[in-house]
């Protein structure tokens, strides 16, 4: 319950310094955000992209097997479009980034904290929210939809290769049925999951980085807590979105 | 220690403590704690390990809140201010962590030019500058470009420094900045400290163990108890005075002393009957 007091905490302080610092002079620090960018969106690219791909090549491959039982291969291409598009891309997209930048920025932020630099920075009269949180919060922000958007490309391009090589679909045909069960709606509902898995990421991390104590070890705990609630309340999130459109 | 009429050899007061006390838990660390640091001063805050001196630094640079009392720096109460006034603040002094607390992820040049970046409009050029001057004065010309990963303990503590002095803060407060460092560095950073209060009449606290450093740039000591006095101040004065202090537990740490009224040793004799017993 103190760890929840501290997340809303945090989340508060985080409203301010998006929303209202910027005009009292203290504005966004865009180099800072671009870092950030760079380690939290673009060295995920190669995972994202191996994992995307596997997707798609695996739902092209069990979704066809079952097809075939009716004769109905033709619509695989919906199938493995629809499903990249509204659950796993934005899923599989956010599993990977609590893994490989979620944990790295609870580890950082951890280790700054024991180390006495973050207390430093505000002995500094640099506010540890505007140097270090919220260029990591944009970035998440920015990134993830990205990167989802990025995932549903290359899974849709792993179901083609099935398509394609397996069950002989012309490149046209494949395109034209993949686009043809998805509607606008449906990105859009993805990419809002995908900006809401990174708004929940980028604060748990933060929270828990922040609130460190107890040297290397409590580093390697608050580290192993933030993937671990990351990944419930991403998943947890996701059933709620998903009801929530459903209905 | 009663010297209630105003002396007319101290500067005005830019620090007034007033019965700080803190606990941590069970622990009481200070146990009323009151002082006051004149303009000019090198006070030095003395003490066993583990008595407290970082925790009353700490509490002195706001970052740690007391469980009771009041702290004025420039004449303002520092306890329950708001952030932005303790931000301002905070652009009048520097600090010295135990730790050195630089940033791992900036090199050694980036961290000193930091204070320089936020707070002045200064350019590139002049920064790096200014940033040259500060390293050449705690020795450590050439080793701008490292990471703190890949310097020792002891530059570490100096690039530190360097960097407290980044802004030339009217006031800085420094925690053990000469531990760790060989007899030449420890007189290069004394000198340094007294170089601070007598050309740009700054203002220093220093936490310090080594006496020939509290007895070369003290001008008001303070002595910080353990055990019994733990959170209390058991000496205070001049250098002067600290040396005469009648005090078996000042005169041992002054002197060294592995036996004493400091040190508590029934516990050890305690132990060794219970083991004499057993075999
Ligand atoms: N955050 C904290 N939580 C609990 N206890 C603390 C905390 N910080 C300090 N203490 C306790 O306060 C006491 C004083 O610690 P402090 O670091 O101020 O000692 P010190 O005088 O600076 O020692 P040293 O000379 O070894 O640096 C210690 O007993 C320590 O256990
Ligand atoms: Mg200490």
């Amino acid at each position: 319950m103190e760890a929840f007091r501290q997340y809303l905490a945090l989340c508060g302080s985080l409203l301010f310094w998006l929303f209202v610092a910027p005009f009292r002079g203290k504005p966004w620090r865009i180099g800072h955000t671009f870092a950030q960018i760079v380690r939290i969106g673009v060295h995920a690219v190669p995972m994202s992209a191996l994992t995307a791909l596997t997707i798609g090549v695996v739902l092209a491959m069990q979704s066809a097997a079952q097809l075939a039982k009716l004769g109905a291969t033709v619509y695989v291409p919906g199938l493995v479009s629809s499903s990249l598009i509204r659950e796993l891309a934005p899923l599989v997209t956010a599993v990977i980034v609590i893994g490989r930048s979620g944990s790295s920025v609870t580890a950082e932020l951890g280790t700054m904290k024991v180390s006495e630099e973050i207390e430093a920075l505000e002995v500094m009269a640099i506010p540890p929210m505007s140097y270090l949180i919220i260029p990591r919060f944009l970035a998440m922000v920015i990134m993830m939809p990205l990167l989802a958007v990025f995932s549903i490309y290359v899974g849709l391009a792993g179901g083609w290769l099935i398509s394609h090589y397996s069950l002989h679909m012309s490149t046209a045909f494949y395109v034209t049925h993949a686009l043809q069960y998805v509607e606008l709606r449906d990105v859009g509902i993805g990419l809002l999951k995908s900006g809401v898995f990174g708004v929940l990421i980028v604060t748990i991390a933060c929270s828990i980085g922040l609130n460190v104590s107890g040297g290397a070890e409590g580093v390697g705990l608050a580290t192993t807590r933030s993937v671990v609630v990351s990944l419930l309340s991403v998943f947890v999130a996701n059933a709620l979105l998903t009801a929530l459109f459903f209905f | 220690m009663s010297a209630a009429e105003p002396d007319a050899t101290l500067g005005e007061p830019i620090i007034e403590v007033d019965s700080l006390v803190r606990h941590f838990g069970k622990q009481t660390v200070l146990n009323g704690v009151s002082f006051k640091v004149h303009a000019g001063d090198t006070f030095v805050i003395m003490g066993g390990s583990g008595c407290g001196k970082s925790t009353l630094l700490r509490h002195l640079i706001g970052t740690e809140k007391p469980t009771s009392g009041s702290i004025k720096i420039f004449g303002q109460e520092i306890t329950g201010m708001k952030a932005d006034a303790l931000q301002k603040l905070r652009g009048r002094y520097g600090m010295l962590f135990q730790s050195g607390a630089l940033l791992q992820s900036l090199t050694v040049a980036e961290n000193v030019a930091l204070p320089l970046v936020e707070h002045t409009p200064l350019d590139a050029g002049l920064i790096d500058t200014v940033v040259k001057m500060k390293l050449e004065q705690v020795g450590l010309t050439g080793h701008g470009h490292k990471k703190p990963s890949e310097i020792s303990g002891g530059m570490k503590k100096r690039a530190a420094l360097a960097r407290a002095l980044a802004l030339d803060p009217p006031l800085v407060f420094s925690d053990e900045p000469t531990a760790g460092l060989d007899p030449i560095m420890t007189a290069v950073v004394d000198e340094l400290t007294q170089r601070l209060t007598q050309k740009i009449g700054a203002t220093v606290v220093v936490v310090t163990h080594d006496m020939n450093s509290v007895f070369r740039i003290g001008t008001r000591i303070i002595m910080l108890g353990t055990g019994a006095n733990q959170g209390r101040i058991i000496a205070q004065g001049t250098p002067e005075e600290i040396r005469a202090d009648p005090d078996p537990a000042v005169q041992q740490f002054i002197n060294g002393d592995p036996d004493g009224d400091g040190v508590d040793d029934t516990g050890e004799l305690l132990y060794r009957d219970m083991l004499l017993r057993k075999l």
